[in-house]
């Protein structure tokens, strides 16, 4: 049965060539059909494999064939089933469907040849990222990372007639690239040292580096999640994605992508371990990220711009988390936001899909009625991402927050801070949009209604999910041996968790803290709803002072506008201005200007002078004999001769 | 006579020719100089030959070894003759063309 794994990528690449070859020739409906059945049938492969590894307990590699192979090293194409990418798999192939279907419907507007790119599309995002988490190394998978970096670009692009979307799109590939070059050199790095970059072999062999390796190599690994992750400094793309249609949002930020790094991550957590400098900067960004757009968030005004800013504070939390060696709160929360983000995400395009794309939500309020399934769930991702017990947001977030307590106590008390403006906005967005007089203007022509069942029924299975997830992970404190994850992910942090001894709290300790979160947090959630859920709110309000920053993100677009790409613009501008036109265009003219130029003088050489012909022919004997005969000879010669 | 005295004529004869050829207008007198030249080399043809054969003679009595030069010479004689029957005739177009025999008229070939 293992040896099945090649399917699960292989379906969305079959569904990808279909959707993307017969673009022309196929109708909606077989596109949605197909699009969808290639998913469901990675993912009922998946849950086979996902069983085989739960019954077996230990991972497999599958060699395909040999992908490069030289003297130096060889690495196989080959695919690594185990607990962590087995999880994976079901996580990206599970919501991925769900995405799937939802998008028949939200997308049903477009031409059916553009209604087939966005599935081809989309196919192809979710082929890249089975790649990269099943690849067995890291070349494997940085051939996933640059293939969702790709699609991430053409889907974000997807409406490639606007020149904002282009932008976003652009920026969301360069941003990629930067962080790219850094995993790059790291594998390089890797191949030159240890001379292989399978997980297994590398791991094996990591303890064998120089402190100074390793600690390069994995900050080397973390440029490229920070990119890839939407971390600090290479977060802003991650926004800016929101140009791309809702359902691409939901899969960018909750099935894939952006959980790309925190699997590198949690892959390489054994040099992570062997790195504690790495391992600490990895916290500190998570901690200054999750806290950083966190105070976005607070100010935000478009329903899919407060989502965006959530994932990347969410994010955050998971490399807090993978940063003070949690990382099974790590993949934990990973897959109870890939639930709750999905669950938001979709349901923020049911709003925007009911009220014909109006992203505003100033322009919303009370649609508690017109759309109740809609309603009912988001209210239920909410719950479950700000943290109350027992939705599967409180679970995965206390298990990082308690790591962190146990790390370092200032770092908990920050990151509680960011864990209350996680409810704080999320009810924010909820009153706004559900709560309240609705404050747009309606057309009686388009009465707003709720979303077909195609787009209501993933809403529902994820709001399921966003509720029951989290008890696949219940704290020791509450139950010993429940948490069912950690057993289940063991042999892939055993070594780790061998190399450093996590302390633990006591029980009292826990339960203070955690009663402490969950009472601030209904405290938000009730003054949120207190000050945005009245029937008279006013949304027009000038921000003033810090309001007004967070509202413009802390301009940081325009510091990175003013501070890169200003400069390399003026660089450039420069560059063509006065080396491209002058010494480049310079020397190309110039040389044929100085052909002519000789030409011309040359030229006055043919006078039609017989005499001049005969001089020059004279004189070039001379020269010619002169040449020819050096002056040795020929004064030997003429003594010779005297 | 030692051979320098043949060398040293050639020379002269060649350098008054190649002087001649340069400076003159005349397309007679440029073409007597070119003959001049010829000659010169003529000259030193046939006392290199002599030479020869009078080494040959020390060593072997009655040897022919070093005579050819001195046969070859008239055929160069018998060419330059020829040539000079075509030069002579390109002059006399030329005179009748130009009315004139200097060679600085004849710089407009290309029209």
């Amino acid at each position: 049965m293992s040896q099945l794994v090649f399917l699960v990528p292989l379906f969305p690449l079959i569904g990808f060539l279909i959707t993307g070859l017969g673009r022309n020739y196929l109708s909606k409906t077989a596109t949605g059909y197909i699009a969808s059945g290639s998913i469901l049938g990675a993912f009922v492969v998946s849950c086979l494999l996902f069983s085989q590894v739960y019954e077996s307990g230990n991972g497999q590699v599958f060699t395909l064939f040999h992908f490069i192979q030289t003297d130096g090293f060889s690495i196989p194409f080959a695919f690594q089933v185990d607990q962590l990418s087995s999880l994976f798999l079901l996580i990206i192939t599970g919501i991925g469907f769900l995405i799937h279907v939802y998008s028949t419907s939200y997308m049903h507007e477009e031409d059916s040849h553009h209604f087939a790119r966005f599935f081809a599309y989309m196919n192809l995002f979710v082929f890249s990222m089975l790649l990269l988490v099943l690849g067995a190394n890291y070349v494997i998978m940085f051939i996933g990372w640059e293939g969702v970096g790709l699609c991430s670009y053409l889907l974000i692009g997807y409406w490639f007639k606007n020149g904002d979307y282009n932008y976003a799109a652009k920026k969301a590939f360069i941003m990629n690239r930067i962080g790219d070059l850094g995993f790059l050199l790291a594998v390089f790095w890797m191949l030159a040292k240890l001379g292989t970059a399978s997980y297994g072999e590398v791991f094996a062999q990591v303890a064998t580096l120089s402190t100074f390796d390793i600690t390069a190599i994995t900050m080397l690994l973390f440029v490229g999640a920070m990119g890839k992750s939407a971390q600090i400094p290479l977060y802003t793309w991650l926004p800016d994605a929101m140009a791309g249609p809702t359902p691409v949002s939901a899969l960018i930020h909750a099935a894939t992508m952006v959980t790309a790094g925190i699997y590198m991550i949690a892959r390489s957590n054994v040099m992570y371990t062997l790195a504690p400098f790495s391992q600490g900067f990895v916290a500190m960004i998570g901690l200054a990220t999750a806290v950083f757009a966190a105070t976005i968030a607070l100010r935000q005004n478009d329903i899919k711009k407060v989502l965006a800013y959530s994932t990347v504070s969410q994010l955050g939390y998971m490399f807090l988390g993978l940063g003070v060696g949690a990382y099974t709160g790590a993949v934990f929360h990973v897959m109870t936001h890939a639930f709750f983000k999905a669950l938001l995400f979709l349901g923020a395009g049911s709003v925007i899909h009911a009220l014909h794309h109006e992203q505003d939500i100033r322009k919303m309020g009370g649609l508690k009625k017109q759309l109740p399934v809609t309603h009912l769930t988001f209210l239920l991702g909410c719950i479950a991402i700000a943290g109350i017990p027992p939705f599967s947001g409180f679970f995965s977030k206390d298990e990082i927050l308690m790591a962190a307590y146990v790390h370092q106590p200032w770092m908990y008390i920050i990151a509680m801070g960011g864990a209350l403006m996680t409810a704080f906005y999320m009810f924010r967005l909820y009153s706004l949009t559900f709560l309240g007089n609705y404050r747009g203007h309606t057309d009686p022509a388009h009465p707003i209604h709720e979303s077909p069942l195609s787009m209501t029924f993933p809403l529902i299975v994820l709001a399921v999910l966003s509720v029951v997830g989290g008890f696949i992970g219940i704290p020791a404190v509450f139950a010993e041996n429940a948490h069912w994850l950690e057993h289940f992910l063991a042999p892939v942090f055993q070594e780790s968790n061998k190399l450093v001894q996590h302390a633990h709290l006591g029980h009292a300790t826990e339960y203070m803290l955690m009663g402490i979160s969950t009472v601030l947090v209904l405290i938000m959630i009730l003054v949120a709803v207190k000050m945005f859920g009245k029937q008279d709110v006013d949304v027009q309000k000038e921000d003033t002072g810090i309001k007004k920053w967070m509202a413009n993100k802390w301009y940081v677009d325009e510091l990175y506008q003013a501070v890169i790409i200003q400069p390399l613009h003026i660089f450039s501008v420069l560059l063509k201005n006065i080396v491209e036109k002058n010494i480049i265009d310079g020397a190309v003219n110039g040389v044929g200007k100085l052909v002519h130029y000789g030409a011309r003088q040359f030229r006055l050489i043919q006078s039609g002078q017989v005499g001049n012909y005969l001089l020059f022919m004279i004189l070039s004997i001379v020269v010619f004999l002169l040449i020819w005969f050096n002056d040795a000879t020929i004064i030997k010669t003429l003594n010779n001769i005297f | 006579m030692p051979i320098q005295y043949y060398i040293f004529l050639a020379l002269a004869l060649f350098s008054i020719g190649v002087i001649g050829v340069l400076t003159r207008r005349n397309a007679i007198i440029v073409f007597m100089c070119i003959e001049l030249m010829l000659n010169a080399v003529n000259l030193l043809l046939v006392a290199f030959s002599k030479m020869h054969h009078a080494e040959a003679l020390t060593t072997v009595a009655d040897t022919t070894i070093g005579i050819d030069a001195q046969l070859f010479v008239f055929f160069i004689m018998v060419v330059a003759a020829a040539e000079v029957a075509v030069g002579l005739a390109i002059i006399v177009m030329m005179f009748r063309n130009t009315h004139s025999v200097d060679v600085h008229f004849l710089n407009r070939l290309k029209n």
